[in-house]
């Protein structure tokens, strides 16, 4: 760094920061769905056509996740049913 | 018994055939029976990376065919005591590499060397499945920069579910080796630094390749850059070879070599 850099305000992340962050969050995005079994999407989307026989969802107001733990998994339906 | 080393990266053009070539030859200076193979069928290139381009004869896809036998189709490099190099096809035949019959010629091979590297296409296709499906230890090759970083933890999880010893209940030894690496630039917060990407993929350092003309120079000479032991990326692949074979050594070629008084205070390059 030279001593005129002493002077300029630096609040703006590096590109390598930026760069590091987006990373980040991609990754373990990715990683998150690495151990997901084939048959998820499929299960996901007859889950909704079941909800939506008897109530009127759109497909982003229903979200399936799979955590795995040790010994156990969690298979996880969050719906939000409309007013 | 060998053991079997991929180069893999998912993304192309990051330095797979560079550090295959590199590291194979550095592993048969130290005086191990070692030979390179290409998996990149369609695509060979590592001939001419090694400069055999003209001394091939059969390839990989021949020996798998039972077209040539192996002896036929190994060429030993002139430069280099216990080196070979295996070429890959120029068929387009992407089914030409199988199963069985990779595993056959690697089992060939594991009774008389000591390190088998296989130089995987860039992808996640048959041909790079292949070439890491196999394999005891991986150099994950990696340049300081999102794209390249992201396939590289692709392909670790490739490893760690789709390889031999994943579905055999044991683990890929995983080393990450950070190429075309340029300290002025992550000095400047313009590139992901050594540190950043070790955060990020989390397996141990290998080594950091400097960016290099030497690399340029070694490629269009046909010449391994890690005989040019003068230049800074032949060292750093020098000490990759030995960091492999166990020794600790410091990694170099990471700060941007010191700047004089005038220099610093001007802000001169």
């Amino acid at each position: 760094m030279s001593f005129f850099d002493y002077f300029r305000s630096n609040k703006k992340p590096t590109s390598a920061e930026l760069a590091k962050e987006r990373l980040q969050i991609i990754v373990a995005h990715e990683r998150g769905k690495r151990n997901n079994p084939d048959y998820l999407p499929q299960m996901q989307q007859e889950i909704i056509e079941v909800i939506k026989k008897y109530v009127s969802i759109d497909q982003d107001q229903v979200s399936v996740q799979l955590d795995s733990n040790d010994d156990c998994s969690v298979l996880e339906v969050n719906v939000t049913l409309p007013d | 018994m060998a053991k079997i080393i991929v180069v893999t990266s998912g993304k192309g053009g990051v330095g797979k055939t560079t550090t295959s070539a590199a590291m194979g030859t550095g592993l048969a200076l130290q005086g191990f029976k070692t030979v390179v193979i290409d998996f990149d069928v369609g695509l060979r290139n590592l001939d001419l990376i090694m400069g055999c381009e003209r001394r091939v004869v059969y390839d990989f896809v021949n020996v798998i065919k039972q077209e040539a036998n192996l002896n036929q189709a190994l060429i030993k490099d002139k430069r280099t005591e216990n080196l070979y190099v295996l070429p890959a096809s120029q068929t387009r035949d992407k089914d030409a590499l199988t199963q069985e019959g990779v595993e056959a010629v690697l089992n060939e091979l594991s009774e008389t060397f000591d390190y088998i590297i296989c130089d995987s296409p860039a992808g996640i296709e048959k041909g790079a499945q292949m070439a890491l499906y196999f394999a005891d230890v991986a150099i994950v090759t990696t340049n300081p920069e999102v794209s390249s970083v992201r396939d590289s933890d692709r392909i670790l999880g490739i490893l760690q579910s789709k390889s031999r010893r994943a579905e055999r209940g044991e683990v890929v030894e995983e080393h990450l080796l950070l190429t075309r690496y340029n300290p002025s630039r992550v000095e400047a917060g313009e590139m992901l630094s050594v540190a950043d990407v070790e955060d990020i993929l989390a397996i141990p350092l290998l080594g950091v390749i400097p960016e290099s003309e030497a690399v340029l120079k070694a490629s269009n000479a046909g010449v391994p850059v890690i005989l040019d032991a003068e230049s800074d990326a032949g060292q750093a692949y020098d000490d990759a070879v030995q960091r492999l074979l166990g020794k600790e050594l410091e990694h170099r070629f990471l700060q941007v070599p010191k700047k004089g008084f005038f220099q610093r205070i001007l802000g001169g390059r």
